[in-house]
């Protein structure tokens, strides 16, 4: 088999070159599909029969939260591949993608809590969602603060990834723990995405804003990966000819 | 109009909710930009400086 | 690297981690006092009343229990690499895996058991009846098990960082919720009078995950850390 492709990706003008080039792929098609999803959401989609117009939330709280998950997801990878291969790059990308993955956890707790308020009365209650969520922030901001607490950066970039992988595996033990602890104490959870039947209008727009999300997350991960590449490799040769 | 605004009766918790989710897309979007500038324009500096990139480095 | 040398090399570290315990009594004996001076803080600060307390007793018992453990983590390899000792670790031959959980073995020796003993006192002040006293014991040797091998992986991890304190805790707290989740559930069901096999399982799955992966873990931040 050919693995030159696979090495490629260990190449840093390479990546730097190729992420130029895919921004506009990301961005442009995100931008349609949240702007698309936005109006499909908040004018197409008729009010939930018991919600109102207040589901309309879920159009920004449900990617959010996916994207505070998914990009922990993605982190964790990158980590791995750099732990195994020794590719920096690899984890120039898990570096990239801590602060955008923290910004969206927040966001995701603070629509979780608009949307409780109208819903339950009040503006927290410990949802399972909610509270994994919660966790999570947590897992992102150890895993910025080791990074900020170690001077040296291949050894930053090596044991923040341990720490990564070691959250990976805690993760679904965590979410599962705190669904347990929730099916105990009984705590109201109006935060059903699951429901059995969405009318396609009401759940086309969540998907758009699904998609949406991701690509646009695929965006500023390459932008931030070309902006830490170029500071990780300054003293290369290739640089000189990428900027002028 | 001012029915759309009004989000029969909960825009106060849909609005700020939206308003929250757009200034996150917004802020990490410039933030990564701006990164992207100055590193560039740290990296011109190192180059206009006379640092000559040594060429052994360009493949790590 | 054969197998009864591995052995012999893990013996040799727990009888050594032990005997400098015995020289440095204060440190084992501090976390311990830091448990029974957190539990105490809650009948002054919350009621006396037994009935009151024996509610809160669970939650109370395990964030004390988390936290002591916690104390003791900072010294738990930061003297080992100053001195050297963990280089000679790496370089010794043996698997670094395997001598890391001898050494987060005779952490839990030294604080997690203690601590599971010391509960019965403790429980006894906040109302615990003494029949949930043997649910609650083994529930606090599972659960101090899978404290103590989180912790050796965040300890390990600050290795390499300019300051533990603080960050050692953000890291390893998110770390232990399921643990104090399931011990705490297990805790309430002991002084209810109540079956509490469902909770010990799953106490008892954390901790044989935490034993395959978290000296893997641990031995890869050392190595990261000793550069």
């Amino acid at each position: 088999m050919d693995w030159t492709w696979f090495h490629k990706f260990g190449s840093p003008p390479h990546v730097y070159r190729l992420a130029g080039v895919l921004t506009p792929w990301f961005a442009w098609p995100a931008a349609l599909l949240i702007l698309g999803a936005l109006y499909g959401g908040l004018v197409l989609a008729p009010p939930d029969y018991q919600q109102g117009d207040g589901f309309r939330i879920i159009y920004v709280h449900a990617p959010s939260a996916w994207l505070a998950v998914m990009i922990y997801a993605v982190m964790a990878t990158a980590a791995g591949v750099g732990l195994i291969w020794r590719m920096k790059v690899a984890h120039a990308v898990a570096a990239s993608c801590a602060g955008v993955g923290a910004w969206f956890t927040v966001v995701s707790l603070l629509t979780g809590m608009l949307w409780g308020k109208p819903m339950w009365g009040t503006y927290w209650v410990w949802d399972p969602r909610l509270t994994a969520q919660l966790i999570l922030l947590f897992l992102y901001l150890g895993f910025m603060g080791l990074r900020a607490s170690i001077d040296d950066l291949s050894r930053a970039d090596r044991a923040s990834a341990v720490l990564a992988l070691v959250g990976v595996v805690n993760l679904p033990i965590i979410r599962y723990s705190v669904e347990w602890w929730n099916s105990i104490h009984q705590a109201p959870s109006v935060m059903k995405m699951d429901r059995p039947s969405m009318p396609f209008d009401m759940l086309a727009p969540l998907l758009a804003m699904l998609l949406g999300f991701t690509l646009y997350f695929g965006a500023v991960l390459l932008i931030r990966l070309r902006a830490e590449i170029l500071r990780r490799e300054r003293n290369a040769s290739w640089i000189r000819e990428e900027l002028t | 109009m001012s029915d759309f605004f009004s989000m029969g009766g909960y825009a106060l918790f849909l609005w700020p909710a939206y308003a929250v989710t757009l200034l996150a897309i917004v802020v990490n979007v410039y933030t990564a930009r701006r990164d992207l500038q100055s590193a560039r324009m740290e990296a011109r500096r190192r180059l206009s400086a006379g640092s000559p990139g040594d060429p052994g480095r360009g493949q790590s | 690297m054969s197998a009864p040398g591995m052995v012999r090399a893990a013996a040799w570290v727990v009888q050594r981690d032990l005997r400098l315990a015995t020289r440095r009594p204060a440190q084992v004996l501090q976390p311990l006092a830091f448990f029974a001076v957190v539990t105490l803080l809650f009948p002054l600060g919350y009621t006396p009343e037994l009935a009151k307390l024996r509610a809160i007793a669970p939650g109370v018992l395990w964030v004390a229990a988390l936290l002591a453990s916690m104390l003791a983590l900072e010294s738990l390899f930061r003297e080992d690499a100053e001195d050297g000792t963990l280089e000679q670790f790496v370089v010794s031959g043996q698997p670094l895996t395997i001598l890391l959980l001898a050494k987060t073995a005779t952490h839990w020796l030294l604080t997690g058991l203690p601590l599971t003993l010391m509960a019965p006192l403790v429980g006894g002040a906040l109302g615990v009846p003494f029949a949930a006293l043997g649910g609650i014991l083994s529930a606090l040797v599972l659960g101090t098990i899978s404290l103590s091998l989180i912790g050796a992986v965040g300890a390990g991890l600050t290795l390499a960082s300019r300051r533990g304190g603080v960050l050692l805790s953000l890291l390893t707290l998110p770390l232990a919720v399921p643990v104090l989740i399931f011990g705490a559930r297990a805790t309430e069901l002991a002084i209810a009078g109540d079956s509490l096999t469902g909770p010990l399982y799953l106490l008892g799955a954390v901790a044989v995950l935490g034993i395959t992966l978290a000296p893997l873990a641990a031995a890869a931040a050392v190595r990261i850390g000793l550069e």
